[in-house]
Order: structure tokens, then sequence, then C-alpha cells
């Protein structure tokens, strides 16, 4: 196996069973992953999409590779957005939850299987807002502001 | 607790600490030996160094076989980033938000 290309930890207060719920359910992703909703049966094998807020537009996708609920989710990953993004390929995403504590779950993010550094230095870029936001929204019930008028401005007029 | 500012503080406040975060974000995912071929210091000491970067949650770990691979983990210092740089960050995405309105406005008028 190679070495993950980076690792991220946040501690988190909320029980793991809403932090599996957070990372699971697409009317919750929406609020705090750049308004991505995900949609999946959760069975191994199964594909994994993520979607533009309500549209049915795929922005990423897929597969359940592992399913522990809720202790440990992996996926493959690739963007949908463009033929070049596609072309990237798939990589693989892993949440390990851990409780911990005086009511805090541990979050661990592994992201590994990238092809280049470059690509791996796009995704941790992108993961920490995401991560930053999850806490946020899970600890205070509202996402990083800074992140929701991002989405704001993305959102087609 | 883990997540305590203090305990991020007090981590970052020793250069050798800093100095291993260094060597982290110049190659992440190094082993103790990895990580001590470059530095001056005794491998007692820079695994006292890791433990404490690790209570701080600066540092990560994972296993990869029988070694213990580290990661510097900059959630704690994104936390910080948000707490006291995010608002001016906010202000300015607001700023360029009004001057792009501005703008759009003029062309259509």
């Amino acid at each position: 196996m190679a070495k993950p290309e980076f690792v991220y930890v946040s501690y988190i207060a909320t029980t793991a069973e809403k932090l599996w719920a957070a990372l699971t359910q697409g009317e919750i992703t929406k609020a705090y992953w750049y308004g991505r909703r995900i949609e999946s049966d959760w069975t191994v094998g199964s594909p994994v999409r993520f979607f533009d807020y309500d549209s049915d537009v795929v922005t990423d996708s897929g597969v359940v590779v592992e399913c522990d609920p809720p202790r440990r989710l992996v996926y493959t990953f690739r963007p949908e957005f463009s033929p070049e993004a596609q072309e990237m390929g798939y990589s693989r995403v892993s949440f390990t939850l851990e409780a911990h504590e005086e009511g805090m779950v541990k979050l661990t993010l592994v992201h590994d299987d990238l092809p280049d550094e470059e690509t791996a230095e796009g995704f941790r870029e992108g993961w920490a807002p995401i991560l930053s936001s999850l806490k946020t929204f899970l600890e205070t019930g509202k996402p990083l502001p800074q992140l929701r008028q991002l989405e704001e401005q993305g959102r087609p007029q | 607790m883990a997540t305590d500012l203090d305990l991020v503080f007090k981590a970052l406040a020793d250069p050798s600490r800093r100095r291993l975060l260094d060597r982290l974000h110049a190659e992440n995912g190094q082993t103790l030996g990895e990580l001590c071929e470059h530095l001056d210091m005794t491998r007692q000491a820079v695994s006292k160094h890791l433990a404490v970067l690790e209570d701080a949650n600066l540092v990560a770990t994972v296993w990869r076989g029988r070694e213990k691979l580290h990661y510097l983990n900059p959630v704690p210092i994104g936390e910080i980033y948000d707490r006291w740089i995010g608002k001016y960050e906010r202000h300015r995405v607001r700023a360029l938000n009004d001057l792009k309105k501005a703008l759009e406005e003029d062309q259509n008028g």
C-alpha cells in the first residue's frame, strides 16, 4: 500500500452517530460541503454520487469500499465536472470516527491513491474548509459564514 | 482536551517543534527514524516533541504495516485562521461581490 498523501484529524463536539449522518446524508452535506448533496445506499460496491444542491448535476462520483456505521467509511472519489477532471481517475477517501474524551469525536480523514502531488495539493486545499465547516455546523448548527457566501456566489443567478 | 488552543500555542512556542513541523511540511508522512536523520536532536528528544505535537493535534499519525507515519495536521491552525482571520476574508469576499455588482450594473445601465 502506498503512503497516504495527507491525513487530517479534527476533534468535534458531537456524537459518532450525528457525525456519521453528516457524512452520509445529502440533506446535511448540502449545508456544509460547498452545497454538495451526497447520495448512496451505503452498501459496499454501490455508487456514491455528489450532486450540486437539489439538482441532478453530478459533480463527483465513486463507489463504496467499506461501510461500518458509525466507525469507518471508505469510498473512491473522482470529480466529474469536466473531462479533464475525470482523467484524474479515482482516488480514495477514508473517514474513521473514534469516541474521544468529554463528548468529542475524533475524525480522521485520509485521502490516498492520488495520481500526483499537484492533485494532492488541490484536494488538501479543498478539504480544509469542508472539515472546518463540518465542525462548525455540528457544533453550532451553522456552516462557516465565508463558505456559505462563496457558495452563494458560485450559484447560478 | 485535545482541541485546547493552549496546547496548540504551547506546542508551537518551541523552535525545535516548529522545525519538526517544517520537516513534515517539506515531506509529509515520515517515520520517527526519517525525521531524526535531518535533525540535530536525539531520537528520544524528537519522540518527546512529536508526542507534544500529537497531543496538540498538530501532528496526525497513521500506521502502515509496522511503520508509524507522521503527518502535519493543519486543522488546528485552520481553526485559528477561522477564528481571527476568516472574518476579514469574509469582508474581502463581500467587497469583491459589491464591486462585481457595481460593474455589472454599470454595464447594463
